[in-house]
C-alpha cells in the first residue's frame, strides 16, 4: 500500500468520523426545535418580509447574494469569452422531427411559464421563490420555443444584445442600490426604502427591488449563456 | 406518515443518483440526470423548501442537461 493511499484512507476515515459525530447530534427533520428559524423569524417580521428566505437573501445577507450574482455574471462572461460565435451563422432548418403533442404542449406552456416566472420574481418577498428562481424559470420557459420545434423562432424572438445589456445593467444596479443604502442608511445594501404593510406587493423595502434586479440578471444571463451553446451545438457539420 | 414520505423521497433520490452514476453513455446520462433532478425537486418540496425545488427543477432538470446535450453535439462531430 502506497503512502498516498494511506493518507487518503486516513483522511476519508476522519471525514467519516466527523460526519457520524455531526449526524448523531443533528435534530430530527420536521421537529419543533429549530435554532436558525427562531433567530431569523423575528428579523423577517421586523423587516416586513413574509418570505423568510427572501428576507435572508436580499436583506439580512444581501452581500452574499451579490457574491452569488457575481458568480452568474462571471459564468456568462467566461462563456462569452471562451465560446466565440462561429464565423457563419448556423443554418438550422428544423430537420429534427418533433411530436405534435410536444409542440402543442410547448406552445401552451410557453406563456404560462413566462407569466409564472414574472410572478415568482415580482412576488419574491411574499411567496416562495425570488429573483433567482423566477429568472431561471423565465429563461427555461423561453426555451420551450426550441422544444416546440423551431430554433428559428427562438433565434428571432431572442434579443441577445438586449439580454447582454440587461444582464450587465441589472448586475451594476444591484451594487448601485447597495451604495445608495451605504449613503443613506450607513451600511452597504442597507434596507432604506419604506417597509410598507405586511403582505402587500409594495413592501419589504429594498427586498423586491433587489429581487427584480436578480431576476432580470439571471434570466438574461441564462439566455445569453444558452444562446452561445446553441450556436455552437447547432452549427452545420464540417 | 411524514416520515414515510420523506423516506420514499430520499430513496427515490438515492436510486436516481445511482442510475446517473452507473450510466456510461453521456447522452443517456443527461436524461438520467433530469430524472435525478426531478426526484431531488420532489425531495425539496417534501422538506418544505419550495424555493430550492424551483431552482433545482429549472437548472438541474432543464438547463444543465440541455448544456450537456449541446456540448456533446458539438464535440461529437470531431
Amino acid at each position: 500500500m502506497r503512502t498516498r493511499d494511506v493518507v487518503g484512507a486516513a483522511g476519508l476515515a476522519g471525514v467519516a468520523a466527523l460526519f457520524v459525530a455531526a449526524f448523531l447530534r443533528m435534530p430530527a427533520a420536521g421537529t419543533a426545535g429549530h435554532v436558525y428559524r427562531d433567530l431569523v423569524l423575528p428579523m423577517g417580521f421586523r423587516e416586513v418580509t413574509p418570505n423568510l428566505v427572501s428576507s435572508v437573501n436580499f436583506d439580512l445577507r444581501a452581500l452574499d447574494t451579490l457574491g452569488e450574482e457575481t458568480i452568474v455574471a462571471a459564468a456568462v462572461v467566461g462563456t462569452l469569452a471562451l465560446l466565440q460565435p462561429p464565423k457563419k451563422e448556423p443554418k438550422t432548418d428544423g430537420t429534427g422531427y418533433v411530436l405534435p403533442a410536444v409542440k402543442l404542449a410547448g406552445f401552451l406552456l410557453l406563456p404560462v411559464s413566462v407569466l409564472l416566472g414574472i410572478d415568482i420574481v415580482v412576488h419574491g418577498h411574499l411567496t416562495p421563490g425570488g429573483g433567482f428562481q423566477g429568472g431561471v424559470v423565465l429563461a427555461t420557459g423561453w426555451h420551450l420555443l426550441y422544444l416546440s420545434g423551431s430554433y428559428r423562432a427562438l433565434a428571432r424572438l431572442r434579443p441577445i444584445d438586449w439580454c447582454e445589456y440587461a444582464e450587465a445593467t441589472a448586475t451594476g444596479l444591484y451594487v448601485v442600490t447597495g451604495l445608495i443604502g451605504l449613503g443613506i442608511g450607513g451600511s452597504f445594501l442597507a434596507n432604506i426604502l419604506p417597509l410598507g404593510e405586511f403582505g402587500s406587493l409594495l413592501s419589504s423595502g429594498t427586498v423586491p427591488v433587489l429581487s427584480v434586479l436578480i431576476g432580470i440578471e439571471v434570466a438574461a444571463g441564462f439566455v445569453v449563456l444558452l444562446s452561445r451553446f446553441f450556436v455552437h451545438g447547432l452549427e452545420e457539420p464540417r | 406518515m411524514t416520515a414515510a414520505v420523506l423516506l420514499v423521497a430520499l430513496a427515490l433520490v438515492a436510486a436516481a443518483g445511482f442510475a446517473v452514476v452507473t450510466t456510461h453513455d453521456p447522452k443517456r446520462q443527461a436524461i438520467t440526470l433530469t430524472v435525478f433532478s426531478l426526484c431531488l425537486t420532489v425531495l425539496f418540496v417534501v422538506f418544505q423548501a419550495p424555493d430550492v425545488a424551483l431552482s433545482e427543477l429549472a437548472v438541474g432538470a432543464a438547463i444543465v442537461p440541455l448544456l450537456v446535450l449541446l456540448t456533446l453535439r458539438k464535440t461529437g462531430k470531431r
